[in-house]
């Protein structure tokens, strides 16, 4: 078994280029991913050995990026589209949302628009403005898109793959601020046999309280499981993994048995995932609940200035201080 | 032809004198075919290329049928609308030349990326003219195989189809299918409201940089509903193709003729290899933007009248008796065709049934979706429960 220690950006990179190697429909595309390798070197050397006609440098228009991968993936190809930025994918929204999703289902399956749209998210990094957003809730809003993301090498290694190999067009959101944090990566493991891309995962077993994380907020809960474990506290943390769909079939099992739930997210909390996943599991174990359901997440601003982002992202201490909260009522 | 005539930007606007001048410059645009039904032997753009076809009697009355069955068709789905049975129709009525030249001009293997206005490449395409219908009744949303007749859905936000004929075109390049006289070829259509949109100038910048095998066709009618071509450019639109490296020319578009022949090299010209080009096929639209709004609030009927002299069904028809290509027999034929072929749609359009109300759930995914799943089984829960009930 192929085991290699590696970070979450190099897992994407071998991901990426294994999935090059396996079919030749594969075409990534963006700006900057040629030569420089991504501005996060997620595709480094890949042009270097695939060619400039299958990792693309693309001119600088997000709309441009989406739009021609909705004529390759017309004529068959499989496109992975680099968004710089997350900040920067407003300008190719309109081709994501009103074209990417809407294909199949406004030609009545004849289309599919099999392309994944890359997109490094969140903050955490000292960015300047315009870096460092979560724009996860207008994508799961959107029926036709999927919406995954990763929050550990090896998911980032299986997680690209299955999304590039699946038909559906899917926008893979990566926790940029998480790109160098190392763990085990099995190379060879059979995609079928891993986790299937559209499910939640314990990943850390608890009695006391459900916390629902995904993407870089993951390890936050983890810190947080393990110094509320000190307090006597058993957290059990879920990695949501897909946005959308929601897969609530771990969560609603969870809460069915510690009767209360924090949801943590970046992305304000104003219409945000923490909603949908208090409304749903509030409909569905609500006599399982000792405690409503608490959300803790970046607030209702525009991302602030890089100086005061340990202060807007939910870390640790919120997150602790919402599980006392729970146990309040 | 006078030259000037079709200025684009000249008509009573006071405060735009460079736009004028730049009209006044621009070279006269290519025609082969009068309004009086003259043959022109051949025309020049403004690059020097020659344009001239040559066609056989039979092509002739062939295009000619084209145009009056299209032009009848289309007159069928206005006058459904006006009964209730379509929702709404974007008719083209004035722009049956631009549609029929360039969708004749198109080979088997090109890839056409239409508006929601081409019904006229869409017949040429041989696809059944009832399919738009369908979209514009409300009972799916385009039948048709994109893939099987080269034709892609129609596309209802301004410009964003010629971003998908990029890609599109693109992926012919990375194929290996130019270079050859039996390459393959896109064409992009778009109108001259679209050329003010940022997906269209990023799709010109992306066929230049990528010498995509592309021609971008702009059936400039003249108006985007309500707003004439000054409130998009202060320049002629074919002008706009030097900005970013590639040819532009300026066609009759109700010039069925021209249309014709500028289509024809510039799809040859993709499929050799040298890359991407633009035609402004300069049309009038002749009716309303679609059933919904009234023209006679945003343009004169002066205008109007002038343009119908420029009819392109006439025009041929003038040409076919002057040259004895067909007689009054085969004209009363064509009619008697249109009209059966417009019954016909008549009849079926009223006979298209509702969609089953679960179908909306139908193709939203191609690998489905659980949260889908589940919403479909109660939708189906409820709408069981209603069964036996008179609703």
């Amino acid at each position: 078994m192929a085991t290699e220690t590696l970070t979450i950006g190099k897992a994407l990179n071998t991901g990426l280029r294994r999935a090059l190697e396996n079919d030749p429909k594969v075409i990534i595309m963006g700006e900057d991913v040629g030569k420089l390798g991504g501005v996060f070197r997620i595709t480094d050397g890949l042009q270097k050995d695939f060619g400039d006609q299958r990792v693309i440098d693309t001119p600088l228009a997000e709309s441009g990026i989406i739009g021609t991968a909705v004529g390759l993936a017309i004529r068959g190809y499989r496109p992975v589209c680099e968004i710089q930025f997350d900040g920067f994918v407003y300008p190719a929204y309109d081709q994501i949302v009103s074209q990417v999703a809407k294909m199949h289902y406004r030609s009545g399956g004849k289309l599919s628009i099999p392309m994944v749209i890359r997109i490094p998210f969140g903050g955490g990094i000292g960015a300047v403005e315009h870096h460092s957003e979560s724009p996860e809730a207008y994508f799961a809003h959107t029926a036709g898109l999927k919406v995954v993301t990763c929050a550990n090498p090896q998911d980032a290694y299986v997680m690209i793959q299955q999304a590039i190999y699946s038909d559906d067009p899917i926008v893979f959101l990566e926790p940029k601020r998480r790109y160098w944090e190392k763990g085990q990566v099995d190379l060879d493991a059979p995609l079928s046999d891993a986790y299937p891309l559209h499910s939640a995962r314990v990943v850390r077993p608890g009695t006391d309280v459900t916390v629902l994380a995904y993407g870089p907020m993951v390890r936050t809960c983890l810190e947080a499981a393990t110094a509320a474990a000190e307090d006597g506290r058993e957290l059990e943390v879920i990695d949501l993994r897909s946005l959308s769909p929601l897969d609530l079939t771990a969560a609603y099992e969870s809460v069915k048995r510690t009767g209360r739930v924090v949801v943590v997210h970046e992305a304000p909390s104003n219409i945000g995932l923490g909603a949908e996943l208090a409304a749903r599991i509030t409909e569905e174990c609500f006599y399982s609940l000792e405690s409503p359901v608490l959300r803790v997440t970046g607030f209702d601003t525009p991302y602030p200035a890089s100086r005061v982002e340990e202060e807007y992202l939910p870390d640790l201490d919120r997150v602790l201080d919402a599980v006392d909260r729970t146990f309040g009522w | 032809m006078a030259k000037g005539d079709p200025g684009g930007t000249t008509r009573g606007r006071r405060a735009a004198p460079r736009s004028k001048k730049g009209a006044a410059g621009d070279p006269a645009l290519v025609q082969l075919l009068t309004p009086e039904g003259e043959r022109i032997d051949s025309a020049t753009g403004p690059d020097g290329t020659e344009y001239r076809v040559d066609f056989t009697d039979e092509e002739y009355r062939g295009l000619y049928r084209d145009l009056v069955l299209v032009r009848k068709l289309d007159a069928e789905a206005t006058a459904l609308q006006r009964q209730g049975e379509l929702g709404l129709w974007a008719s083209l009525l004035g722009q049956e030349a631009a549609q029929v030249g360039s969708g004749r001009a198109l080979r088997t293997q090109d890839m056409a990326f239409p508006t929601y206005r081409e019904h006229g490449v869409l017949y040429c395409r041989g696809i059944d003219p009832i399919m738009p219908l369908g979209l514009f009744r409300g009972v799916d949303q385009g039948g048709w195989d994109p893939n099987e007749f080269k034709f892609n859905m129609y596309t209802i936000v301004i410009g964003a189809q010629t971003l998908h004929a990029t890609g599109y075109a693109m992926g012919i390049t990375i194929d290996g299918k130019t270079g050859t006289d039996d390459g393959e070829a896109a064409i992009a259509y778009f109108g001259d409201g679209a050329t003010s949109q940022g997906d269209v100038n990023e799709a010109f910048v992306w066929a230049s940089v990528f010498n995509a095998p592309l021609v971008f066709f702009c059936q400039n009618n003249q108006y985007a509903i309500s707003e004439p071509l000054e409130r998009q450019t202060r320049v002629p639109l074919y002008q706009r193709a030097a900005g970013f490296g590639f040819p532009g020319v300026r066609v009759d578009g109700n010039d069925v003729l021209a249309t014709y022949a500028v289509t024809r090299t510039a799809l040859d010209n993709a499929r050799l290899g040298q890359g991407p080009s633009l035609i402004e096929a300069y049309t009038y639209r002749m009716g309303a933007h679609t059933t919904s709004d009234d023209p006679t609030r945003y343009r004169i009927a002066s205008e109007v009248e002038a343009w119908q002299a420029k009819d392109p069904i006439a025009r041929v028809k003038a040409f076919l008796e002057k040259q004895q290509i067909a007689d009054a027999g085969f004209f009363a034929e064509v009619d008697e065709q249109a009209r059966r072929e417009s019954v016909h749609l008549r009849e079926r359009v009223l006979e298209m049934p509702n969609p089953e109300p679960v179908t909306m759930f139908d193709n939203v995914y191609p690998n489905g979706s659980p949260l889908l799943d589940e919403q479909r089984a109660k939708f189906s829960r409820y709408m069981e429960s209603f069964e036996g009930s008179a609703h």
